[in-house]
């Protein structure tokens, strides 16, 4: 019996938008169709993955995660070289937590001076992340933007409370802002109008929908997502084509079920299994959304989610 | 659908009889039209009538139930591509295979797993749904003793796994009053199995290589009479198996293509054999539309997971989930812990509870009902203000096991704090905390560290 498969005709694509300097810049976005419907569109650029690395020593991961990496965890430059030379990374996202004003609040120097060496131990692209506090961030960021110009940072999260400060800054240096917004399309279409407005360049934009983990907010940032990619797709919103950015690590990671411990028996599991899995799964899931850039915590969880990538994009 | 409920509405009897379970004809046909009633369900229909709608009241997708009692469940009935567009309906059901080559204790392992692993959360159970009892042997005997152990130590679903119809008859003979599925019929059996599911009235499934041949096939079983259909595109490599879903939905809900409007059912474990990976391509397929998924095993790491991923994409995105209204206790709190207040939307919840537990600070919880909304949004509703806190902490009786009673107010409503306090008198001691979830570890640890 002939089946007449049913295509979409797109009216829209996904901006290439290239991270990173050098050999080991890449590029990401593209697609023309709905994510892996490769039998209708292209999706020339594969997503990517990045893991995450702390300026500060990791005062709250559970043991399998920290196994993951061994001793390197007390030095961001050794932490991101490992990411990279052992464990395979596309690239490296810097998170700067012990810059947060209602915790450690160090100071912008230090900042700077873990971005730097960051930056000088690794060739691949490189995120520098803010602590989520939008005035602390603002000066943090701009900063690191000026000392690293050279680099083509991704840099955020960049908010609407500070999007000036640090648009200007990646506008001059040249990187590529990490628009973030709170689970919410018509925000984050808002926040790319305002970048727009400010004067940052189309091919330096990724949206960052805002991830809620496995069991914990993961059905309304796949809704976003979907919605932001099918308005970008089929409605020629040109405000959200851009590619999509997902840090997902942590959100899994702060989790109690991905750090119970437990054995292959216990209710939940083998606790060296769970956490990977509910991040790779995560992963998976946000991959049927439209995710493109992946900041992921576990290597195996990455080997997993890639994986995966491989095989709906040349099987 | 075709018609409209207006257009259906002509056909029917007219009389309001209520006898379907809705007051009119008119919202009975517009239940109809939007997929979302079975013409059955009319008792008075006429036949020129029931032909003339047959083919068009149907859902585009058939819901087909496995199992009976406490372990039935219903897959399919799906009405739209994407969730944000409309709730999806039943959630996939997940199934764990059991050969019957395994060695006695993996089998006994693996029931015992089956039975035991459930999950309470935001007020459901959260367990795996069937055993799927596959006949490797390919000996009668075998599987007829398998599949008689699983119905008598187990509640859940059954699938039989077996393509000779001899074999398929021996375990059919041992639990056909647990309306099992049967899998599955392919083109070289397909007299024998169509024949079989007709004389016990239980649902079948469709197996073949590509969607050509599974439509073909899946015609076959409705020509004869068989209505209960899950399909198997055969497609053993994760891109193919992706597509052919997307395909199956798309078909059967854009083209109204009958023949291939049924709930599927993928094998991941066929795709792979790396336990791990299984689980992500499981994860993937749940997510993109599959009806039914068999899983080599239930471990708490594997199956856990899934089970939230599933919870998730089959939420109604328009309702938010609710937790329940009470006082939780956090890290062992004592008479020296703090109360925090917060809204019962689920999200709200998991977050705040989250972080709470992240600080290892021991403390109260107080969650009050405000529908589900989130802080602002309850505030701004008028259910997350002075009195309705006050009251409700107030009657939580959570005073009497405080030394000095202290009530932390999230951040964002620091406005009501004047009301909160007026409401609970000199006895309470009502701060401000922070305004974000990620920063209450630190706030606690700050101000109530022990």
């Amino acid at each position: 019996m002939e089946v007449k498969i049913p295509t979409r005709a797109y009216s829209g694509a996904i901006r290439p938008i290239t991270l990173g300097k050098g050999g080991k810049a890449f590029t990401v976005g593209g697609e023309t169709a709905f994510p892996f419907y490769t039998f209708e569109g292209q999706m020339p650029n594969q997503p990517r993955f990045g893991l995450e690395v702390l300026d500060l020593e990791p005062s709250d991961w559970p043991a399998t995660l920290l196994g993951a990496y061994g001793a390197v965890v007390k030095d961001p430059a050794a932490w991101a070289k490992k990411c990279v030379a052992e464990l395979g990374a596309d690239f490296v996202h810097l998170t700067l937590a012990g810059t947060n004003p209602n915790d450690q609040n160090l100071p912008v120097d230090h900042a700077v001076k873990v971005a730097k060496a960051v930056a000088a131990a690794v060739d691949v692209p490189l995120t520098v992340w803010g602590c989520g506090s939008a005035a602390k961030d603002a000066e943090v960021l701009k900063a690191v933007a000026e000392a690293l110009s050279d680099r083509r940072l991704c840099i955020g999260p960049v908010v609407e409370e500070n999007y000036r400060q640090v648009g200007a800054a990646a506008l001059a240096y040249n990187h590529v802002v990490i628009a973030s917004t709170p689970i919410d399309i018509n925000l984050a279409k808002q926040l790319n109008v305002l970048l727009g407005n400010l004067g940052v360049k189309e091919d330096s934009i990724l949206i960052d929908p805002t991830v809620g983990g496995l069991g914990y907010g993961l059905e309304y940032t796949y809704s976003v997502m979907e919605r932001c990619r099918a308005a970008a797709l089929t409605q020629q919103d040109d405000k959200l084509q851009y590619p999509m950015y997902c840090h997902l690590g942590v959100e899994v990671w702060k989790t109690k079920e991905a750090k119970l411990p437990g054995d292959a028996d216990s209710a939940l599991g083998d606790e060296s299994k769970r956490g990977v899995l509910m991040e790779a799964v995560t992963a998976a899931t946000l991959l049927a959304a439209g995710a493109d850039v992946l900041v992921m915590r576990h290597p195996e969880a990455m080997r997993l989610s890639r994986e995966l990538v491989k095989g709906l994009a040349t099987g | 659908m075709g018609l409209t409920g207006i257009q259906i509405f002509q056909l029917l009897p007219k009389t309001n009889c209520k006898e379907c379970g809705v007051p009119t004809c008119l919202a009975f046909a517009m239940n109809l039209a939007a997929g979302k009633a079975e013409l059955k369900q009319c008792p008075y229909v006429s036949e020129a009538a029931k032909q003339k709608l047959a083919a068009d009241s149907a859902p585009p997708i058939r819901t087909v139930e496995i199992g009976t009692g406490k372990g039935a469940f219903k897959v399919g009935g799906e009405t739209v591509l994407f969730r944000h567009e409309k709730t999806f309906v039943n959630p996939a059901g997940l199934a764990m295979l059991l050969n019957d080559d395994e060695p006695e204790a993996s089998v006994a392992g693996k029931l015992k797993r089956f039975k035991e692993l459930s999950y309470e959360r935001v007020g459901l159970t959260l367990k795996g749904n069937a055993v799927a009892v596959r006949a490797a042997k390919g000996d009668k005997a075998a599987f007829g003793a398998l599949v008689t152990k699983v119905k008598a130590e187990t509640e859940g679903g059954i699938i039989l796994m077996a393509e000779n119809p001899e074999v398929m008859a021996e375990g059919v003979k041992a639990c056909a009053d647990r309306k099992p599925l049967l899998y599955a019929a392919t083109p070289d059996n397909a007299d024998a199995m169509i024949a079989l599911a007709k004389e016990t009235k239980l649902p079948l499934a469709a197996k073949a290589s590509d969607l050509e041949k599974l439509s073909a096939l899946t015609d076959k079983l409705a020509a004869a009479g068989v209505q209960d259909i899950v399909i198997d595109p055969g497609s053993r490599e994760i891109k193919k198996a992706l597509h052919d879903e997307i395909h199956i939905r798309e078909l059967s809900i854009q083209k109204k293509f009958r023949q291939l409007g049924y709930p599927t059912i993928v094998l991941p474990f066929e795709m792979t054999k790396d336990p791990m990976m299984e689980t992500v391509y499981a994860s993937m397929l749940l997510a993109k539309y599959a009806g039914i998924v068999v899983l080599s095993d239930f471990r708490g790491h594997n199956l856990f997971t899934l089970l939230l991923e599933r919870l998730n994409v089959y939420t109604d995105p328009q309702r938010p989930m609710k937790t329940e209204q009470k006082v939780y206790e956090i890290n062992n709190p004592g008479p020296g812990s703090p109360v925090l207040a917060t809204s019962n939307f689920s999200l709200t919840y998991f977050i705040v509870s989250g972080e709470i537990e992240n600080s290892r600070v021991p403390t109260y919880l107080a969650v009050l009902d405000t529908e589900g909304l989130s802080v602002l949004t309850a505030w701004a509703a008028g259910k997350f203000v002075g009195d309705a806190l006050g009251g409700f902490i107030k009657k939580s009786g959570i005073a009497d096991k405080l030394k000095s009673p202290t009530l932390v107010l999230p951040g964002a409503v620091a406005i009501i704090s004047g009301d909160v306090e007026e409401e609970l008198g000199s006895g309470w001691k009502v701060v401000v905390g922070p305004k974000e979830g990620a920063y209450i570890p630190a706030y606690l640890k700050q101000n109530f560290a022990q």
